[in-house]
């Protein structure tokens, strides 16, 4: 059962959030982690927003062994990003020292990969585990 | 145990102390306990999250909104811990940077070492401070088979780490210049064509040097852009600057260095410098070239060295002990 949120305008950012809550609270996420876990969902559905145009926020439970949590999957056919070791440097973002960007995703959740091809568009997969 | 386990029982403790009666104690308990859960990572959202059940625990009866309101603030907190978080890594990377500077400069002295010729006529001080870590200033003895004695000595526009590699390059082709070239202006007119083909136009570099003859007492100089070095005449006690035409290196491949010579008497004295010694700044303004000679005056009857010692001393405690600027001076005074 998964579900997705296309992200045009900026208010479909807060139905991707509201949609990430939901599942976290229903697994059993604390607070503290359903903020984290929305503040990443803000942060990618916000690049979509600002830099693809538009995209997908898609959320899915997942199981491995006894470890239940879930992934967040933004997926753009936006420009793509050309160096992704540079955006995904500390203090090169463009959040301009606020700790945001695809760093503060990382940090923010348990597991983080991304795919990029210039022209084509980007695939961030970020997991988040019960504890 | 761990302080994560132990935490929200602390907190509790430190809050219930301040319900109950607000003694500055219990503020300074929360102080403590501040510094303990930065040490321990914990995040504000966390810490919001924690205030939040301490106070439903100890006051069952607090109105919703109240508690309510502790989503926001620990919302807010969030990009707040982001910015922290991501300071913390960047301190990080800041210690491994600087680090690695330390290394590079260690590095580059052993890199640049220069041994100072031992010749019974001249007796022949340096020093070279930097103004950070790493040094854009260079200077560089060669002592010749003939007995004759090279000297240089460079500065390069810019500082830090070009300078620094750009100056490595400087280094390694005077190490291989070959012995027939010792004439300042041959010198000059190599390093410069090696400077144009391989260094970035927006550096430059001056440079002067020279060539001591030990059997005429001859001191010939060319100069490219350098900062001009003074001659003391023993004799008349008199400073005479010596002046050299010349472009900087690395401007025009096609350059060309002219000579110019001086009869070197028992007791004169020729000093050589860096921008950093004559552009001493001090808060009345540029260091005046006559309190420089001042100076220098001073300590013109000692061991070269020590004359070179002695000015620096004097400069930097001109300047506060804040160089502005790398700071090179090299003195040759001639004993028998």
């Amino acid at each position: 059962m998964d579900s997705s949120v296309k992200i045009i305008n900026e208010w479909d950012i807060v139905a991707a959030r509201q949609l990430g809550r939901n599942v976290a609270k229903e697994l059993g996420f604390g607070t503290v982690d359903q903020a984290r876990i929305t503040t990443a969902i803000s942060e990618l559905a916000r690049n979509i927003y600002l830099y693809a145009g538009q995209g997908e926020i898609t959320i899915e439970k997942v199981e491995n062994g006894a470890k239940r949590g879930m992934t967040i999957i933004s997926r753009d056919e936006g420009p793509g990003i050309p160096d992704l070791r540079k955006v995904m440097e500390d203090g090169f973002s463009t959040s301009g020292g606020l700790g945001a960007g695809l760093p503060g995703v990382k940090r923010l959740m348990d597991e983080f990969s991304i795919e990029s091809t210039p022209g084509e568009g980007t695939l961030i997969q970020s997991v988040k585990w019960l504890r | 145990m761990n302080f994560r386990d132990t935490m929200l029982d602390e907190y509790k403790e430190i809050l219930k102390t301040y319900i109950n009666d607000q003694t500055e104690q219990a503020l300074y308990m929360s102080q403590k306990f501040s510094r303990k859960s930065i040490e321990f990572k914990i995040s504000p959202e966390e810490m919001i999250s924690l205030h939040k059940t301490s106070i439903m625990e100890l006051e069952p009866e607090l109105p919703e909104s109240l508690l309510l309101s502790l989503d926001i603030l620990l919302e807010v907190m969030m990009s707040y811990g982001l910015a922290y978080r991501e300071h913390q890594s960047l301190r990080t990377i800041q210690r491994e940077l600087i680090n690695e500077i330390e290394v590079a400069a260690s590095m580059q002295q052993t890199l640049l070492g220069t041994q100072i010729p031992n010749i019974p006529s001249m007796d022949i001080g340096a020093i070279s401070v930097p103004a950070k870590q790493m040094s854009g200033d260079y200077y560089h003895f060669v002592s010749h088979e003939n007995g004759a004695i090279s000297v240089a000595i460079a500065d390069i526009i810019g500082k830090g780490i070009p300078a620094a590699l750009c100056m490595s390059m400087i280094k390694y082709s005077m190490d291989s210049m070959p012995e027939d070239s010792q004439a300042p202006g041959d010198v000059l007119e190599r390093l410069n064509r090696v400077v144009e083909q391989n260094v970035d136009p927006t550096m430059f570099i001056t440079m002067f040097s020279g060539l001591y003859n030990p059997e005429t007492h001859m001191f010939s100089y060319s100069s490219a852009g350098h900062e001009p070095g003074f001659f003391y005449h023993a004799e008349t006690g008199e400073f005479e600057e010596l002046q050299a035409k010349g472009l900087l290196l690395g401007v025009d491949k096609k350059a060309k260095y002219n000579e110019y010579d001086r009869k070197v008497e028992v007791g004169d004295v020729i000093l050589l410098m860096s921008d950093g010694v004559t552009e001493c700044r001090t808060e009345d303004g540029f260091l005046e070239v006559d309190t420089l000679i001042g100076y220098i005056e001073k300590y013109i009857h000692l061991g070269s060295q020590e004359i070179a010692n002695k000015v620096y001393k004097e400069l930097e405690y001109l300047q506060d002990f804040q160089l502005r600027d790398d700071f090179t001076l090299i003195i040759l005074k001639r004993t028998i």
